[in-house]
């Protein structure tokens, strides 16, 4: 049962936590985007787009070299902590929120453009600072934005593959996730395990998805 | 920026093919209209004069500590808010000292029935109401209204002046008012600067403006004077209120005021009409003696003509032949028919 239930739930708790780290992470990247002119904004743009484009094995090689303990993240880390960031579930994360990043930053993005400075200007007139009417204002009514970055974010991540194996390699509870897990009973021809395992993730990703295409709905009205 | 009992608006602004150049004081006392045509530059220079704007060498005070209250022409009420919550939110942010009473400003605005309901669930003028609200209650030294009743069609317009009257006279706080109407302008506001492509034209007190060679003919057909009456007495036979002025009275339809009562009178240019002689006979109840103050000369067909009665100054559009053939010249002494008035109580 744990060749069953370990995997699914490491997966989950990678998702979980990458899609926390990635709230707080793309908001200020999304809202710099949204309201900016300057001439940089066009590197980050293509900057936090790359995962969309890149193989995950380019961006799991180059992930390697650097939280590798010769990396300069790595290193860095090894030193701080004294065990290694590469085939630990916190590499994962790591590597899981570069991964993930534009499908949190582009819908917090898109809900900050359609927001307007309007809002914002009346909240100012009345006495918010900026950070305040940040929050009691434009948070709020993002908040559509906010349940399609959560979700889009956790689903990418609980179906990421080439990034884990390149990084994470395949350690039972602390980085086999679902996806290697499925791999890894195809590849011993385990037919019986691959298709509980496949099953399971196709159930959470449709929850997932489904979950917020309905609340969506019944927000637009 | 406010001294004594004026506040001083001064702006310069460039931006490309406009240019904002402003320079008044304008009374801490009761409502300020800014009124122009449209691109004059009047929404630049309230979001000058708001901090949301930054003009060359101006203050670089941030728009909240400058604590002026803004009601744009959008109500931009906070859709995730209760109408209650979006009423408290600037109070809440600048309570320290202590601000207007809630239950007055609600009553004022007559917000009671709407304050659990949500901003999606109000008409266009309820939500400019409760956006008037939130800009009072975050105890503004004073406050900035941006054509508020813009956005509104006629009817709703009709259902929120009479807030609008009531706020004029029982708000504490000066008002400056943006609009490019002249019927509004006259019916609410104390002070009047006339602006146009970024520069002043005009200002002064309403009445003196309205008369003024500079500004004489603002509004288009709706041109017109203002002035101070009283109510006297009502005749309920033919159900007409008779208003005296300092030059004489006047009989309106309807009952206006109780007996006593202040009232602002306004007359458009194109309901008065003058004769050499006393008309007999005329169906028009209100034919007062003037006499010519001014008469410009005009290259269109008409033209506007400054009267003095008793004190106070009138304008009546006629025609160029009529000057000319009733010889009209300033000094004369004329006879004034007035077809129709329109009155509101001022207290």
């Amino acid at each position: 049962m744990d060749l069953l239930w370990q995997p699914l739930l490491l997966s989950i708790q990678l998702a979980g936590v990458t899609t926390i780290v990635l709230v707080v992470v793309a908001t200020p990247i999304a809202w710099w985007l949204s309201q900016s002119d300057s001439s940089w904004k066009p590197l980050v743009q293509t900057t936090v787009a790359l995962p969309i484009v890149l193989p995950p094995t380019v961006l799991g090689f180059y992930l390697l070299i650097v939280l590798g303990p010769a990396g300069a993240l790595g290193g860095w880390w090894v030193e701080i902590t004294g065990s290694a960031l590469t085939f630990s579930f916190t590499g994962l994360v790591i590597a899981s929120c570069i991964y993930s990043l534009p499908f949190a930053v582009q819908p917090l993005t898109a809900a900050f453009e359609s927001l307007g400075k309007q809002k914002l200007e009346a909240a100012w007139t009345l006495g918010a600072s900026r950070m305040d009417a940040f929050f009691s204002v434009a948070v709020p009514l993002s908040i559509r934005g906010y349940l399609g970055a959560v979700v889009l974010s956790f689903a990418h991540t609980l179906g990421e593959f080439g990034v884990v194996l390149m990084v994470g390699g395949n350690i039972p509870g602390e980085t086999r996730v679902v996806s290697i897990a499925i791999y890894d009973q195809v590849e011993s021809l385990n037919y019986g395990a691959a298709h509980q395992l496949s099953a399971l993730l196709l159930v959470v990703a449709f929850i997932a998805l489904f979950a917020m295409f309905f609340v969506n709905r019944r927000w637009q009205r | 920026m406010s001294s004594g009992d004026t506040i001083k608006l001064r702006y310069k602004l460039q931006r490309e093919s406009f240019v904002l150049d402003v320079d008044i004081e304008v009374p801490t006392q009761g409502i300020t209209a800014v009124f122009g045509p449209s691109g004059a530059g009047k929404t630049t220079l309230l979001r000058c004069v708001a901090g949301l704007e930054k003009p060359a060498g101006g203050t670089s005070r941030s728009v909240q500590e400058r604590n002026i209250g803004y009601v744009f022409q959008e109500p931009r009420l906070f859709d995730h808010l209760s109408v209650r919550a979006n009423i408290e939110y600037g109070q809440k942010r600048r309570s320290h000292n202590g601000g207007p009473d809630f239950d007055h400003v609600i009553e004022l605005l007559g917000l009671q029935d709407f304050l659990s309901r949500s901003p999606s669930e109000l008409s266009g003028g309820e939500a400019q109401r409760v956006a008037i609200a939130r800009a009072l209650m975050s105890s503004p030294k004073f406050v900035l209204m941006d054509e508020p009743l813009a956005s509104l069609d006629q009817a709703r317009r009709d259902e929120i002046l009479p807030f609008l009257d009531r706020l004029h006279v029982e708000s504490q706080v000066p008002i400056i008012y943006v609009s490019h109407n002249i019927d509004e302008v006259c019916r609410l506001c104390d002070y009047l600067v006339v602006i146009d492509a970024g520069r002043v034209v005009a200002e002064g007190e309403l009445q003196d403006v309205l008369v003024s060679t500079t500004a004489a003919g603002l509004g288009g057909d709706q041109a017109g004077s203002v002035i101070q009456g009283r109510t006297d007495s009502y005749d309920a036979k033919d159900d007409l209120t008779r208003l005296t002025f300092s030059g004489g009275s006047f009989w309106v339809p309807g009952k206006a005021g109780a007996s006593g009562a202040p009232l602002r009178i306004r007359i458009r240019a194109n309901d008065v009409s003058l004769c050499r002689v006393k008309p007999e006979q005329s169906t028009i109840l209100n034919i007062i003696p003037a006499v010519i103050d001014m008469l410009p000369s005009a290259d269109s067909a008409s033209v506007l003509v400054r009267l003095l009665i008793g004190s106070e100054r009138i304008v009546a559009r006629v025609t160029q032949r009529s000057v000319r053939e009733l010889d009209l010249k300033p000094g004369d002494e004329v006879f004034a028919q007035i077809k129709s008035v329109t009155v509101r109580a001022t207290s």
